[in-house]
């Protein structure tokens, strides 16, 4: 290879900069091209995966066990806590992630851990947990190949289920090159290998396992990992210690629950029709068996999802299945990627949960990073409704919500207040808005014909010299007329 | 307060009131009405859809079967258990060929690095198989822990070909998992893959590279 590509450069994205960060991924061939390719063969193989099925159906029980568990939160997690003690798990709760981030720090120092080997956990990522122990002196070593390649490329995930998805082949293979010192190759395979080849040892020295959950189940204290490639069995598996970490909204009633939620999830997610892994873990290695991780610990995190609990509305945003199938089909974030959010969560999930996470003060232009073409709520497998939920946040940011939303009323300005009450005054009194369309039609010559960026694909409206009502009403008594001639 | 009691007395305390848990209709992932063949073809079928491999065998010269496996695998080193019905007959029927037997029944702790680095395959029984996702049942124990499953680079799990059920809906309910789960329970659909660079397949990032699947059949195999 004579000229090697560079790996996309290492930047800080952050919510607040969503338009700038924008206008950088549209100019940028490279994201472009990498989501494009990668986001057409998601939503091909999920359309075919789920063609035996009566989708709709399924959806619906999908929908039905989510909001059946949500029903029951608050006892459904007593429950959970109650039977993974009995199994031997021992149960934790946080408030925040902070919280949650110095509760797995005192599991580790109590281990005298060193270092940690991570399974996929999305939790984890929002707490910023790797920073955390580091800061504490303990290395976190992500173990999932697309988390380690961005982990390697000192950057985050810009997918929830394919966390390299934004980086190629070639740009993949420098990072392994520069940072462990492989050859550089276009072979999938050789490269698989040699990460493969450089986390077994880790995984054997590693003092403590942490994981994700996928669904906790209250009825018989299991928790269900989803995966393929099999570092989340290794993670939780082979050190001494595993630590599973996820919000408080994964909790599912029974076990009879799981088997339709992970169907829905890898159909929806990868368009498989199963991972190669589903793993379930009930407690740690009892007497007399042979390996398993001494000690399970599970921690609750809330960091927030209770307040969102507490609104009807906003509550269908806690069904989710963290799929990622409103970002494989959303033409946004097809084009701008996952980074350019600055969220943990991108795309149209991440608009709808980040605000709730960081506040609207934040966040306040996700919820518009939307042309609200509806695909996303199409394709959600429990059947959120994301584009009434951008909506509603829209309208939280402008502070006509109900202000139960961190942050709401940010984006509120006197400009656009006086605005909208101009026009509502207007479009209630008939006689003032004769009149004023009547005026705006005679002076139309003066009005601006560049009305900022709009215009610069565009022509700027101009009002008709004669208004609509004016044209029928004398369209009638034309009418009118012709009827009466004798 | 604790962070329990505070997460959940906001839970309780909801402001928009108490919530109504709708009913849940799970006809949807239950009764395909499957024969026996359609469940072994697509169970077949699925499974060889991510390289999963299918040996059929009598039942009777299942040991045959596995003795070519390993023969064409290459496996000098094969790590099994000693009580189940499968390890104890592999036990008897390859004690006096050429591939070395690793007990897997002993604490990892004193064997780990040869598990990682010197053992060629892992021979583990299985409960079961879903036909619907070509996924196989198992419940790791004592005698056939967790790792041999995942650790060597090869996976030969034998299954018994009247144990196939249709959806893993039908495996839980009617096996009663949920009136007593394992430490441990695991579905696993063919060899560990990842797809983390732009898409393309690899398999046997973290676990095996290869799966092959025994199917013991009760009559001879035609």
């Amino acid at each position: 290879m004579n000229s090697p590509v560079q790996p996309s450069a290492v930047q800080t994205y952050t919510p607040r900069e969503f338009h700038r960060q924008a206008h950088d991924a549209l100019g940028n061939p490279q994201i472009r091209a990498n989501f494009r390719k990668a986001m057409d063969g998601l939503m091909s193989k999920r359309r075919d995966v789920f063609d035996d099925w009566d989708l709709e159906t399924l959806r619906d029980l999908g929908a039905n066990i989510r909001l059946r568990a949500l029903a029951k939160l608050p006892d459904l997690l007593e429950q959970l806590e109650a039977n993974c003690q009995a199994n031997g798990i021992r149960v934790h709760w946080a408030e925040t992630g902070e919280e949650a981030c110095r509760i797995i720090g005192e599991i580790c120092a109590s281990h005298g851990a060193k270092s940690v080997i991570k399974g996929k956990s999305m939790v984890s990522e929002e707490m910023h947990l790797n920073a955390h122990l580091e800061a504490a002196g303990i290395e976190a070593l992500e173990s999932d190949l697309g988390e380690y390649l961005v982990q390697l490329n000192e950057q985050t995930p810009s997918h929830i289920i394919m966390p390299a998805i934004h980086l190629n082949t070639d740009e993949i293979s420098e990072i392994l090159h520069q940072k462990t010192g492989t050859e550089r190759s276009r072979d999938v395979d050789y490269m698989t290998a040699a990460a493969r080849a450089q986390l077994r040892e880790r995984f054997m020295a590693a003092d403590v396992g942490v994981s994700g959950v996928n669904f906790a189940v209250a009825e018989t204290g299991t928790l269900c990992l989803v995966e393929n490639e099999g570092n989340g069995r290794m993670t939780t598996t082979v050190p001494p210690v595993h630590v599973a970490v996820t919000g408080i909204e994964k909790v599912v009633e029974h076990l009879r629950d799981v088997p339709p939620l992970y169907a829905l999830l890898t159909r929806s997610a990868t368009g498989q029709h199963v991972t190669t892994y589903f793993n379930m873990i009930s407690g740690p290695r009892k007497s007399g068996e042979h390996d398993g991780p001494q000690e399970v610990h599970l921690v609750l995190v809330d960091s927030g999802r209770s307040n969102i609990y507490q609104d009807d509305e906003l509550l269908d945003t806690l069904r989710c299945i963290r799929c990622g199938a409103c970002m494989n089909h959303c033409p946004v974030y097809t084009r701008v990627g996952g980074h350019t959010y600055g969220t943990t969560y991108p795309g149209p999930i991440g608009s709808i949960l980040s605000p709730h996470l960081m506040g609207l003060e934040e966040t306040k232009d996700l919820p518009t990073a939307s042309s609200l073409c509806g695909a996303c709520g199409e394709v959600c497998p429990v059947k959120i409704p994301i584009p009434d939920l951008l909506v509603r946040l829209r309208r939280e940011a402008v502070g006509e919500g109900r202000g139960n939303v961190p942050g709401a009323g940010v984006k509120r300005t006197k400009k656009e207040v006086v605005a909208w009450k101009s026009f509502q005054w207007l479009a209630t009194h008939p006689a003032a808005w004769r009149g004023g369309t009547a005026v705006a039609g005679k002076l139309k010559a003066l009005l601006p014909s560049r009305l900022g960026p709009w215009t610069d694909y565009r022509v700027a409206p101009k009002p008709a010299g004669t208004t609509l009502h004016t044209l029928v009403k004398r369209h009638q008594a034309s009418q009118s007329s012709e009827e009466t001639r004798p | 307060m604790s962070a329990r009691d505070a997460i959940l007395k906001r839970l309780r305390e909801r402001s928009d009131g108490p919530l109504s848990a709708p009913e849940c209709d799970f006809a949807v992932v239950t009764n395909r009405g499957w024969n026996q063949q359609e469940r072994l073809e697509r169970f077949e079928r699925l499974i060889g859809s991510v390289h999963g491999e299918v040996i059929h065998t009598a039942r009777t010269a299942w040991g045959d079967a596995l003795a070519e496996v390993l023969h064409a695998k290459g496996v000098r080193r094969l790590a099994l258990g000693r009580d189940h019905p499968v390890a104890a007959e592999a036990r008897k029927m390859l004690s006096a060929g050429s591939v070395d037997l690793v007990d897997a029944d002993r604490d990892i702790e004193a064997w780990q690095r040869e598990q990682f680095d010197s053992v060629d395959a892992g021979l583990t029984s299985t409960r079961g198989a879903i036909a619907e996702t070509g996924s196989l049942w198992l419940w790791p124990t004592p005698d056939e822990p967790r790792l041999i499953s995942l650790v060597p680079p090869l996976h030969i799990a034998v299954l018994d070909a009247d144990t196939l059920e249709d959806t893993f809906f039908d495996v839980v309910e009617r096996h009663g998992w949920a009136d007593g789960m394992p430490t441990n329970a695991l579905l696993i659909s063919g060899p560990s893959k990842t797809a983390d660079i732009e898409q393309t397949l690899a398999y046997g990032v973290h676990g095996p590279r290869e799966l092959v699947v025994l199917v013991r059949h009760a009559q001879e195999v035609p």
